[in-house]
């Protein structure tokens, strides 16, 4: 059953949205969830995110960096190309109630899953702060949709180019210190982003959860690629996650984790890149 | 009459280093000579050793006579998959061991010739039996294993309109991902698949049911449920250094290499990685697959790590021949401790014990204890975890009223009935990690259950 992509577009450089038709999904699609895609015969299962979700027009919003091999075909794919299949909605929604005060931390690529949540637990009557970085400001993700969903937006960038000059952590201590009840953190990102997050959020006992990206090949609990370490217990990010306790992950070996099929993932990548782009080799 | 035919077989050497199927299949001639060393028993106690309960000599009258084309017809009243069977079926425990000939020598080949009358079909195109008079009653069948296509195929013979909900992207479950292509391969899946299709039976890939639609509102739309979700969920050791990178479950091993077409990367771009020296722990079907595919992806030396003997091991006797044929190295009476990293995460060695065996436990086996002291290490940079499965928990989590056992198993009366009205199950999902064909066998078993379950309401 093919998917048909209705639109695409480049948010920032490297950051593209999709809009995918995908009814039965887009039916059951709660935040904090993810679908698993495969482009074609030969192509990979790659877990995605559900950005967001519209039940009525009956379409999903993934949005994603064009990094490898697969997220690149995913980048040069166009409205009216096929997705060969789409699975989901996959792993736990998030945990959304009224706590009080949410902070939500969105890192790069990662304002996009922060966003659906973002607006639920502002939905939810929570009030919110949210915290979007990237590297330099023509990276930044979704700063309108944010702060239409948020009680108080700060930016971050890593040049300086707009906002905070610094990172996203130094948004959380300075609210942490400044002595504002915060009842729970969520930060979404790059590994290093979420990780030092945590250690922002410990000394503080501010509950902090995550979402982990690991490394995914049937998304069912199936196969365990997606193994991780949390409170030293051996859980399955698919199906058991993805969202964890901060406090409990052990994101080194995450990250090492993610690191596995690096020198497969370069091949792949510089092979994709010498059938489009014509070789010398 | 005492010798059987010979298996033709790709030559260890060459078959080590390609994916193609290992058995070549007999000829017509051994086939037919094959058929005749059948005695044609007045009580056939063969049959009793089926699961799915083929009339098998009749079948092999057939065959011996020529008539290649009744012969499947035969089977296929019966068993819906005969090219899956006649290739992965343990037939050795099952109808070939209380084949009467057994005790007098050799066993007729019932499996093999079980196949070579399914190739044959295959080879000419396939034949479709008359639809039956639709029930209007609407049967879903969740997981497309052999279980579920075994369900599917008899419900739909019945009458009765089926659909069946895939998780995965192509359907055959256990025979697509798990089972490499040198033993079954894909392309014999896809035609069984088809041949369910042909019966009428709607497939639904993508569709992780507990997910995307739960059991409850299946209920809604069809008039019973047929559960065939396998074990799919992998069983790690708990030891130290089971997260290593390099350290794999065999359900990802295998998914990666089979379902993923990973041998075939860069085309194919899902990679996987080809160890050098890998070492399996376990000492089943799935370990010896785990191995042999380890061995076809350019290991220069892969072992198989057992806790105990050889004659303990589950796998069945030819494929672990095979492997011993095609090289594999056997540490038995060993089990491993720990697992031993680079300290950059890599794995770089498997520490392990030598084990002794002990008194029979409930299993029959002989339960092994450590030998203390005894603690080596094997050099690994792969290293595959192969020693079981257990149910899939996404549907009993998400199912009210499903009754499941401490092991996570549904629990089932002998015909399929599970404590949810309505709802049947069969295959690894109710006996844990098992056969192909015990699960072909509970799902001809619910279909019938399900069949008088319809006639009532």
């Amino acid at each position: 059953m093919p998917f048909e992509i209705l639109d695409k577009h480049e948010l920032v450089p490297t950051i593209y949205l999709m809009n995918i038709s995908a009814s039965r999904i887009a039916k059951k699609a709660q935040p904090g969830q993810f679908v698993i895609l495969r482009i074609d015969e030969k192509g990979e299962r790659i877990p995605l995110t559900i950005a967001d979700f519209d039940r009525k027009k009956g379409t999903i919003t993934m949005i994603f960096q064009a990094v490898g091999k697969t997220t690149m075909q995913l980048a040069s794919m166009e409205a009216g190309d096929e997705l060969l299949d789409l699975i989901g909605p996959l792993g736990n929604p998030a945990h959304i109630d009224k706590v009080g005060t949410v902070i939500l931390v969105g890192g790069g690529v990662g304002v996009a899953p922060v966003f659906p949540q973002t607006r639920a637990f502002k939905e939810a009557g929570n009030k919110v702060i949210s915290i979007i970085g990237a590297r330099s400001a023509n990276l930044l993700l979704w700063e309108d949709k944010m702060r239409k969903v948020s009680d108080e937006l700060f930016i971050t960038t890593d040049d300086g180019t707009k906002g905070h000059h610094g990172f996203v952590t130094d948004i959380v201590k300075k609210i942490l210190e400044s002595g504002t009840q915060v009842d729970r953190v969520v930060a979404i990102g790059p590994p290093v982003m979420m990780r030092a997050v945590a250690g922002v959020t410990k000394p503080f006992n501010v509950k902090t959860i995550v979402s982990l990206n690991s490394i995914m090949v049937d998304g069912t609990g199936m196969c365990g690629a997606c193994r991780v370490l949390v409170g030293n217990e051996t859980k399955f990010a698919c199906v058991d996650g993805p969202e964890f306790d901060a406090h409990l992950v052990d994101f080194t070996l995450l990250m090492n984790r993610l690191a596995i099929y690096q020198p497969e993932e370069k091949m792949a990548l510089e092979k994709y890149k010498c059938e489009r782009e014509g070789c010398k080799c | 009459m005492l010798e059987r035919q010979k298996m033709p077989e790709q030559d260890p050497g060459i078959r080590a280093t390609n994916f193609n199927e290992v058995a070549l299949g007999f000829s017509e001639k051994q086939a037919v000579a094959e058929a005749k060393r059948c005695l044609q028993c007045k009580k056939p106690t063969c049959m009793k050793g089926c699961p799915v309960e083929v009339k098998i000599p009749a079948f092999l009258k057939y065959v011996a006579e020529g008539d290649f084309d009744s012969a499947i017809k035969e089977i296929k009243i019966d068993n819906a998959l005969p090219a899956v069977c006649g290739r992965v079926c343990p037939q050795e425990t099952q109808c070939e061991e209380v084949c009467v000939l057994s005790k007098k020598g050799a066993s007729v080949s019932i499996g093999r010739l079980e196949r070579f009358v399914s190739d044959h079909e295959r080879r000419k195109g396939v034949e479709v039996p008359e639809k039956p008079e639709p029930t209007g009653k609407k049967i879903a069948v969740v997981g497309s294993g052999p279980a579920g296509l075994t369900a599917a195929a008899d419900l739909a013979k019945m009458g009765h309109s089926v659909t069946i909900f895939e998780a995965l992207h192509e359907a055959g479950g256990v025979l697509i991902y798990g089972i490499p292509e040198f033993r079954l391969p894909k392309e014999i899946v896809r035609a069984e698949v088809e041949y369910v299709k042909k019966l009428g039976v709607t497939v639904l890939l993508d569709h992780v049911i507990g997910k995307i639609e739960n059991v409850d509102e299946l209920l809604s739309e069809f008039d019973a449920v047929f559960l065939g979700t396998g074990a799919g969920l992998p069983v790690f050791m708990n030891i130290d250094g089971e997260n290593l990178n390099g350290v794999y479950s065999a359900n990802e091993f295998l998914t990666r290499v089979n379902l993923m077409k990973s041998y075939k990367f860069p085309d194919y771009a899902t990679p996987i990685k080809k160890g050098k020296r890998v070492v399996v722990v376990g000492g089943g079907n799935v370990a010896m697959d785990s191995a042999r595919c380890a061995l076809r992806l350019g290991a220069r030396e892969v072992t198989i790590v057992y806790r105990r003997g050889e004659d303990e091991m589950p796998a069945r006797a030819e494929e672990i021949e095979h492997a011993k044929e095609e090289g594999i190295i056997f540490r038995l009476l060993t089990n491993p401790v720990r697992i031993i990293g680079d300290g950059k995460n890599w794995v770089t060695h498997i520490e392990c014990i030598n084990m002794h065996l002990c008194e029979p436990d409930e299993s029959g086996r002989c339960r092994p204890a450590a030998t203390p002291g005894t603690e080596h290490k094997i050099e690994a940079d792969v290293v595959v975890i192969a020693i079981g499965t257990s149910p899939n928990p996404l549907v009993p989590r998400t199912t009210k009223g499903l009754e499941i056992t401490k092991h996570g198993t549904i629990v089932a009366k002998e015909n399929g009935e599970t404590t949810k009205k309505g709802v049947y199950a069969g295959g690894d999902a109710i006996t844990g990690s098992a056969t192909v064909i015990s699960a072909m066998g509970a799902g001809k078993k619910a279909a019938r259950a399900i069949d008088d379950y319809m006639k009532g309401k």
